[in-house]
């Protein structure tokens, strides 16, 4: 920003008899660069949210007129139970799903080593985060399904009586939660695999010289230096937990009784569902969940800001 | 050069043969549907007939996922609607009709004399006092029941409620469940309700309810889940329900673990394919709760609709009058081994088929839809939430009922 304020004034001392064009060009360049990306992020992303904002004014069925309601939708969704069992899953979905971080670490730590084939383990691992989460909820429902669910075998077998897992309110957006982390555990992993690639072997060398080994050497040299891949970890895996439909989707469709509902399934459900197409109510529901997501992504901004400020 | 010489002229054949095609030009009749593989294979019959009958119309089939039709429904015909459109009858297509996205076709209904031939679908047609599609099928619900069941847990096949109760009581001593559902998909569990309240207030009541003007805080509400509760509360409905396809259940039913199933008349279709004859496999009629009250039964009925936005309206309008004939509405039936909506239609020879045929026209208090079509879209998203919680926790029926009464004062405004 710094650079582009200052060309314009040096090209003003200069004598001006060229075009405007080539007076400015320092200055026009950039934009027409960012011109397409800039259309396109408009058109597709800044549009969207505020057509959203102003569709959750109204009550529309996406069919017929819409009417303004005003705050109407956002003090219904203050009175609605439904929106509240959403929150409070989506708050178990975040915290849950940051257990993705320190299990991916883990078996990344786990795995970098040099041993036969290690490659091939290392796919493995990360097969789950390759398949379709569709697939994964297909996997994981099959596994938690009464009278023939490998998992409900178990429980039966041990305790005597099986658990439905994902009939049972109680236990239900755990259920989803641990499907879940499966492929988001891969993900992490390959993300510190790159990252322990980078970690300076010349600093593990030294530590090791100062006698530091085991945990210590964990927490003081390599994970210092495993920050940026912390960082992209801990980003995915907000958003990850914050747009957790799919799994629900397919697992529950928000059931029993919809205790597994999150507010993204909540929002479809309202909006665009087969008992749904209210389009104001399902906006309003959007616009808490982009006020939510953007404490995050203020955050994480305003981080990757100051570390490229150097502060 | 003489090799290309002639692929010229045949060239040029092949342009004249084009050109008397387009001479004789086809009109095409775009018709969107969401069969299931054996109803498709029907309607592709009769279709085939339709056009041999009127040679210069082309039907242009577009069949859908049967779920994914629902949604996609809205944006198809608001966008690029067809000629034809598959719907469902009763509240379910007042969306449509309110908001100008179907056609009143009326006049189809007046010039083939359909109000006598199909007068038992003409009111869940109607609207404003205008008809707005044409039903071809219609299928009863009732009980299933797996007759082998009954003889292991020595019981005979009950008349009344009461009798019901105490048979499961006799089967939950047997290890067999006595009523199955799968409420995965929750409208299986609106089939239980929807009966328990035709059974317990009658017909006029139940159309009262799904149609908002009475309290689900009624006293009589309460009543039809006072009864519901002997069947849930001392566990005689399969347990994890909610876990459960209508299809892993209709496998319960099937393998002898469960006796009875709540169902349309489309499950004999599985019944069959996982091994149960006419012999093993009975229907019964949902027993009496209150005695003396006029017998209402369930009965949806799909039906064919001209969007607003057809553009080959004329000829749509001849397919739906061809659809409404009895001689059609007989044929596609048989196929689809549902009833026909037609009076001078005849009724396939399926023991199921008569049983159901029977069981509705000598139906006396009147012919509901199904829970998600007499009610709109979304009370009955939050009823059959609300059942299958009362079939899970019986215990809390009076927050479910509190929930859906605050439904219904937003919903119905």
């Amino acid at each position: 920003m710094t650079g582009s304020a200052t060309t314009p004034a040096i090209a003003g001392t200069q004598s001006d008899n060229r075009g405007i064009w080539k007076r400015n060009q320092r200055a026009l360049a950039p934009w027409v660069f960012l011109a397409p990306g800039i259309f396109m992020f408009a058109l597709y992303v800044i549009y969207p949210i505020i057509a959203s904002m102003w569709l959750s004014f109204y009550d529309w069925d996406g069919l017929g007129a819409k009417t303004w309601l005003g705050l109407d939708n956002y003090v219904e969704l203050l009175d609605d139970d439904a929106f509240y069992t959403s929150l409070y899953n989506n708050i178990i979905w975040l915290v849950l799903y940051m257990l993705a971080v320190p299990a991916g670490l883990f078996i990344a730590l786990f795995l970098n080593q040099t041993v036969m084939g290690i490659r091939i383990y290392k796919s493995l691992f990360f097969f789950p985060f390759v398949i379709s989460q569709v697939v994964v909820g297909l996997i994981f429902a099959w596994f938690y399904a009464p009278n023939f669910g490998l998992f409900y075998n178990l429980i039966e077998w041990i305790t005597g009586t099986g658990i439905a897992v994902l009939a049972d309110d109680r236990y239900v957006t755990y259920g989803i939660i641990a499907a879940g982390l499966w492929p988001q555990i891969a993900y992490c992993m390959i993300l510190y695999l790159t990252g322990l690639n980078n970690v300076a072997p010349d600093q593990v060398e030294a530590a090791r010289l100062d006698g530091a080994k085991g945990f210590r050497m964990l927490w003081h040299v390599i994970l210092p230096q495993l920050r940026p891949a912390t960082f992209i970890a801990i980003v995915v895996t907000v958003i990850g937990a914050l747009r957790s439909f799919d799994l629900v989707s397919i697992m529950t469709d928000g059931g029993p009784y919809g205790s597994s509902r999150v507010l993204s399934f909540y929002m479809y459900e309202q909006a665009l569902s087969e008992y749904g197409f209210r389009m104001g109510y399902g906006a309003a529901i959007a616009v808490v969940l982009f006020a939510i997501m953007m404490i995050f992504i203020s955050f994480f901004i305003w981080k990757m800001v100051r570390d490229e400020r150097g502060m | 050069m003489t090799l290309s010489l002639k692929s010229t002229l045949l060239g040029t054949a092949a342009l004249a043969l084009l050109a008397t095609q387009a001479v004789a030009q086809q009109r095409t009749l775009k018709y969107y549907a969401d069969f299931d593989p054996a109803p498709l294979a029907a309607f592709e019959a009769v279709i085939a007939d339709f056009e041999a009958a009127n040679p210069d119309i082309d039907v242009v089939l577009q069949n859908f996922d049967h779920e994914g039709y629902k949604t996609s429904i809205r944006n198809f015909l608001t966008a690029d609607s067809p000629d034809l459109a598959n719907w469902y009858a009763g509240n379910r297509m007042a969306p449509f009709v309110n908001s100008g996205q179907f056609l009143d076709i009326s006049d189809v209904w007046t010039d083939n004399n359909l109000g006598e031939s199909l007068a038992s679908a003409k009111g869940s047609m109607t609207i404003d006092g205008k008809q707005w599609g044409v039903p071809y099928t219609y299928y009863q619900w009732g009980i299933y029941y797996n007759k082998d069941a009954y003889k292991q847990a020595g019981v005979e096949v009950p008349t009344t409620w009461a009798e019901f109760i105490d048979n499961c009581a006799k089967f939950k001593e047997a290890g067999i469940d006595c009523l199955t559902t799968g409420t995965k998909a929750l409208w299986p569990g609106a089939g239980i309700f929807d009966y328990m309240n035709l059974r317990t207030n009658g017909y006029e009541f139940h159309m009262d309810l799904t149609a908002g003007k009475v309290a689900w805080t009624d006293e009589r509400v309460k009543n039809t889940f006072a009864e519901w509760a002997k069947l849930v509360e001392p566990g005689y409905v399969t347990a994890n329900h909610a876990a459960l396809d209508w299809q892993d259940a209709a496998s319960l039913l099937i393998q002898g673990k469960a006796a009875n199933y709540v169902m349309g008349n489309f499950a004999v279709a599985v019944f069959k394919d996982g091994g149960m004859t006419n012999d093993t496999l009975g229907f019964m009629q949902f027993p009496e709760i209150t005695p003396g009250l006029p017998r209402g039964e369930e009965a949806p009925t799909d039906t064919i609709h001209i969007p607003a936005g057809a553009k080959n309206v004329d000829d749509a309008k001849k397919f739906l009058a061809y659809i409404a004939t009895a001689d059609v509405q007989t044929k596609l039936n048989e196929a689809l081994g549902q009833l026909p909506v037609n009076n001078g239609s005849k009724v396939g020879d399926d023991p199921f088929l008569q049983a159901g045929f029977e069981l509705l026209s000598t139906a006396d208090g009147g012919i509901a839809q199904f829970f998600d079509r007499d009610a709109p879209a979304e009370m009955a998203k939050i009823g059959m939430e609300g059942f299958q919680e009362f079939m899970v926790k019986p215990e809390n029926v009076d927050r479910i009922l509190e929930r859906l009464e605050k439904a219904r004062g937003r919903i119905y405004k």
